[in-house]
């Protein structure tokens, strides 16, 4: 099958500096990948490659999807939720689907279904501000679920939320990705979170970025917290790490 | 503290009852003042005499007259200054190319009290309302120009991204969707500025002469009809306070997203 992002031969380079180089990763349809790493080593970096927010120096990031003038081949979510708060929460979820060429009808339609699948389908009245951080991160990724994407980029979507909060998130997200198919490119700095959540692990790391190694985790879903087999795992990805660190000089 | 200082502390948690002692004692002081001949009432005319020189000027059709030409002033200025400012505040934020050409004609300009403009105002609109028009929306331009250019460059560069990854690049959609509502606080902030700045311009712009509060307080003072003078200014600041509460509900209503 061929991959649905084709990236090779990569190189960003970002104010003078080359943040990746060499770049290669191709990722299939309905794969979760996690991509870990230092900070700076380039992660978020690589997203926004893929978004085409910022342009490749060398080579190339394609993203192969079907085109459609009802969806969008991926969308992003942030680490912060960054909603308008001058939206209600329904508004904020259709913010996306806006640009697509969908009647109104169809997108409160999709934005009350997006809302209904991150559970805050009673919430949909309210402002952000009314909301607790692991809510107004569901909307988030409403609003990314609501322009029908075939591919999620999520750039430490929980990264700022409490150890609680975010094992939930942890474990609807992979409940939203079982039940839609959908390809997860998510980038953590949390090795655990990755290991959980992923198919695949890749570790980022040295200055310009590569890839240092890839792991497959076999633990089969759903999975246990406290897996023996993902715990090594975990534990060689950080021995990794920080080797990498040690080598690339400094985090 | 509290329970030492029980009667003051009761006063001092009765906001309404203060400020009717503090407003009384005010206008009782200013009456003393003229009673006991401390100073002549030409100088400083009582409150006492206030409402029936304010009954005069109403009777006599001045009043209405005077604050319906002033308000048009007014509002003709403030409209104009607001619009043009809050345009260009939004184009320069947007645009650096922009921003990069009218930085040094703005610096020149910029300094230039709205006054000394009134050489200008004469020359090109003569004694007219559109001259004092002009003069209050000088004023009124520059506030808006700035606080809006603050509020668009200050919108988190954060949600101009988030609209970017759902593939929102034009800048007219950027604008619509991000930009505009994320700084209308600091864009209606400055609006509200220039509302109170617009009033001090309309009298300074009326007292050359166009026909107005101003002109009509420049022929009270000149005729030493001080208590006519003193009508004028509480009228002046009681419309000032109308206006202002009434934007504070509209800026209230607008922003009725903010917690």
């Amino acid at each position: 099958m061929a991959p649905v992002i084709d990236i090779s031969d990569l190189s960003i380079v970002l104010g003078g500096n080359t943040i990746l180089q060499d770049f290669t990763l191709k990722v299939e349809k309905g794969e979760f990948v996690a991509v870990v790493g230092a900070s700076g080593v380039g992660k978020s970096t690589l997203l926004r490659i893929i978004a085409g927010l910022i342009p490749a120096a060398k080579g190339r990031a394609e993203v192969k999807t079907e085109p459609a003038a009802d969806r969008r081949p991926y969308a992003m979510v942030f680490q912060d939720a960054r909603l308008l708060p001058w939206r209600r929460v329904l508004r904020n979820v259709e913010f996306g689907a806006e640009g697509l060429k969908i009647g109104r009808t169809e997108r409160r339609e999709r934005a009350e279904q997006a809302l209904t699948l991150v559970g805050l389908g009673e919430h949909a009245g309210r402002y952000p501000h009314q909301l607790s951080g692991g809510q107004r991160q569901r909307v988030a990724i409403a609003r990314a679920l609501a322009v029908a994407p075939e591919i999620l980029l999520m750039d430490e979507p929980f990264g700022a939320l409490d150890a609680i909060t975010r094992a939930g998130l942890q474990d609807e997200l992979v409940r939203l990705w079982r039940e839609t198919g959908k390809t997860i490119i998510f980038v953590t700095h949390d090795i655990d979170e990755a290991v959980y959540l992923a198919d695949r692990v890749v570790l980022l790391g040295g200055k310009p970025g590569r890839i240092q190694s890839e792991h497959r985790v076999q633990t089969p879903r759903p999975r246990p917290r406290d897996h023996v087999e993902a715990q090594s795992l975990a534990s060689d990805i950080r021995d990794n790490l920080l080797n990498a660190v040690s080598d690339g000089g400094g985090i | 503290m509290s329970g030492q200082s029980g009667t003051a502390g009761g006063l001092a948690n009765r906001p309404v009852l203060l400020a009717i002692i503090g407003l009384l004692g005010f206008i009782g002081i200013w009456e003393g003042v003229t009673r006991l001949g401390l100073m002549s009432p030409i100088f400083l005319p009582p409150p006492s005499s206030l409402p029936q020189a304010f009954w005069r000027e109403v009777t006599s059709g001045i009043w209405l007259d005077r604050i319906g030409q002033s308000l048009d002033h007014y509002l003709m200025g403030l409209v104009l200054g607001s619009v043009l400012g809050i345009g260009l505040g939004i184009v320069t934020g947007m645009s650096r190319t922009v921003e990069g050409l009218t930085a040094w004609v703005i610096r020149v300009l910029r300094p230039i009290p709205g006054l000394a403009w009134v050489p200008f105002a004469i020359l090109w609109f003569q004694i007219s309302p559109a001259a004092a028009t002009f003069i209050v929306g000088v004023g009124v331009f520059w506030i808006n120009y700035y606080a809006t250019l603050a509020a668009v460059q200050g919108v988190e560069s954060d949600l101009i991204e988030l609209a970017e990854s759902f593939g929102y690049r034009s800048r007219l959609v950027k604008l619509v969707k991000v930009v505009l509502p994320a700084s209308t606080p600091g864009i209606l902030a400055g609006v509200r500025t220039g509302l109170g700045q617009a009033w001090m311009s309309v009298v300074a712009a009326e007292l050359f002469g166009v026909a107005g509060l101003g002109q009509r307080m420049n022929e009270a003072a000149t005729l030493l009809a001080s208590d006519i003078v003193v009508v004028y200014m509480l009228t002046m600041a009681l419309l000032y306070g109308l206006v202002d509460a009434l934007f504070v509900l509209l800026r209230n209503w607008l922003l009725r997203w903010r917690p």
